[in-house]
């Protein structure tokens, strides 16, 4: 084939679908910005306009001066940290057990955090609604860190079980010689050299608990309440307030999805145990 | 003691005490829970009567398996999981495969095909609704002015295409792991293989067939199963775009024991219900063990 034929190939046999697949990807997400700063006039007139004669902030401006939403978006930070370091805190002792130690029931115990995400959220929310209940914690940060910490605590010690398996354990065993104790060695050799896994995992956690919904819906509300409640509750009026949702939306979506886009790659390296290459 | 005993007992113990704290929470929120849903599952708890719980055996179970629109939901289950998780891993290994051929730009596709992987259910569910309304929905514009709909079509609001829709919006939400996972998996394999190949006089097609697909056979076996697992355990997606309905179109059954539990306060049978959800799953996970270790 000549050069030119090859490059008419690969671009209608590989970079066309490519660009395909990812309008369809991203096009959504676009929707939903694009929305976001368009009037209540271009919104609500029907047949839609694919695009947008004025561009206002309007939206942003109201949700933010007329509504909760600044409390809220604080509380799902607060409750998305807190998940965050609790998470690390159960997460990184038990994935160096897994990694470092061989013990009667090493296996069965990996494979049984496994299962936690196995059981229906619906089978544990409601015992967990009443557990809750009864301590009195519905409705406060703690209800709904514990639980998305909980909830995403298999994959945080499979992933950095997996990080950990990369560090060479000869390393701590060097600085056990020289007379370190076992945490010494955790924390000045491992915890160093794990960092870049550490991190991923942490944002993966800080994610997850910034975009869940079940959990802040059962056990959360009127004191603390999440972005991701707060948005579907202006859902619940007679009239939508398309501009509001979305321009909403796009604030909640843009700091996971930046975030989300910096770690991918690590994650799913952790995740299939290899290299995964650019 | 003799000498060295205590350095013994201290190697026995040190990984159960790095294990203890999450082993505790573990226990204290999941293992309970899942306890205590048994326990409710065969008693008759309502919401408002919180003082009486008397024991009644199997009678919620029954009551879930004489009743159809357990049937319905079990049956609009196995259509939500068989069609989100086949399209999803359909179009994701197709990403895949095209992301791990060579071209300029792509670094970037493969950083951006994961965005909708990043966003909450409750925004995906609310841009998927937006987009398919009736009046305002845009996928609804562009259908009729293509000419592929003839009107514009109020694919939430009826039961015939409520599923649909849904549908389609998790498939949005799931391709982007098959396609990150299945490109790990594709780039693991060596490409001596695909050399040895080309040199056996094999062709695209029987590349695939004897080098990429047993290959990649391992991940796309955790891929699938870890999805199917969580699609067939999701539930808010569905709650916030049709809340199960219209009617109960879109009803599957972890959204109706849901339903039974919280709106309807019957805790009893909304607990049975999710005891028979956690049964089915796990005969399902059981069997596909079984099957691979077979293999």
């Amino acid at each position: 084939m000549t050069r030119p034929a090859r490059a008419l190939v690969r671009l209608l046999g590989t970079e066309l679908p490519v660009a395909l697949i990812l309008a369809f990807a991203l096009l959504p997400w676009v929707w939903m910005m694009l929305s976001s700063v368009r009037p209540d006039a271009e919104l609500t007139h029907s047949p839609i306009t694919l695009w947008p004669h004025t561009l206002t902030l309007a939206h942003h401006i109201e949700l933010l001066r007329r509504t909760s939403f600044l409390q809220n978006m604080r509380d799902s930070l607060i409750v998305a940290s807190g998940a965050l370091s609790l998470g690390l805190i159960l997460a990184f002792p038990a994935a160096y057990a897994f990694s470092r130690f061989r013990f009667r029931g090493r296996t069965v115990l990996r494979t049984q955090f496994l299962l936690i995400n196995m059981f229906p959220v619906v089978m544990l929310i409601l015992p967990l609604f009443i557990l809750m209940r009864e301590l009195g914690l519905l409705d406060t940060y703690f209800a709904l860190i514990a639980g998305h910490a909980t909830f995403t605590l298999p994959f945080a010690i499979w992933l950095l079980t997996s990080y950990i398996d990369g560090i060479p354990p000869e390393l701590d065993q060097a600085a056990m010689i020289d007379g370190a104790t076992r945490l010494q060695a955790l924390r000045m050799v491992v915890l160093p050299l794990a960092m870049p896994g550490v991190v991923a995992v942490g944002i993966y956690l800080f994610i997850a608990s910034w975009n869940e919904y079940l959990f802040a819906l059962m056990f959360t509300g009127r004191n603390v309440r999440t972005v991701t409640v707060a948005l579907q509750l202006f859902i619940g009026e007679n009239q939508i307030q398309w501009g509001l949702l979305m321009a909403g939306g796009t604030l909640v979506a843009l700091p996971a999805t930046i975030l989300f886009l910096f770690v991918q790659k690590r994650l799913v390296g952790g995740l299939t145990g290899g290299a995964v290459k650019g | 003691m003799r000498p060295g005993q205590h350095i013994i007992t201290a190697q026995v113990a040190t990984p159960w005490l790095m294990l203890a704290p999450a082993l505790i929470v573990a226990g204290v929120l999941v293992l309970l829970p899942v306890a205590d849903t048994l326990w409710l599952s065969l008693h008759q708890v309502i919401l408002y009567r919180p003082r009486s719980r008397p024991f009644v055996g199997l009678v919620n179970y029954a009551a879930a398996l004489a009743d159809p629109v357990f049937w319905n939901s079990l049956w609009h289950s196995l259509i939500w999981v068989v069609c989100a998780v086949s399209l999803q891993f359909a179009l994701g290994l197709t990403t895949a495969l095209l992301l791990n051929r060579s071209f300029a730009w792509r670094g970037l596709a493969r950083t951006l095909v994961v965005v909708p992987w990043a966003l909450p259910s409750v925004i995906i569910g609310l841009i998927w609704t937006w987009m398919l309304d009736f009046n305002l929905g845009v996928l609804n514009q562009i259908g009729v002015r293509l000419g592929i709909l003839s009107a514009s079509v109020p694919w939430l609001a009826q039961p015939s295409t409520a599923m649909a829709g849904v549908i389609l919006a998790i498939v949005w939400q799931g391709f982007p792991f098959f396609a990150v996972t299945l490109l790990a998996g594709l780039q693991a394999i060596p490409a001596e293989l695909y050399e040895a190949a080309s040199i056996d006089g094999a062709g695209g097609v029987a590349k695939f067939r004897y080098v990429t697909l047993p290959g990649l056979a391992s991940v796309m076996a955790t891929a699938l199963l870890l999805r199917m697992i969580w699609v067939a355990n999701s539930l808010d997606l569905i709650l916030v775009m049709t809340g199960g309905g219209p009617g109960t179109a879109t009803q599957t059954l972890p959204l109706h024991a849901f339903l039974t539990a919280w709106s309807g306060g019957d805790y009893g049978s909304g607990s049975a219900l999710a005891v028979l959800l956690t049964l089915l799953l796990l005969g399902v996970v059981v069997a596909y063990l079984w099957r691979s270790r077979e293999q």
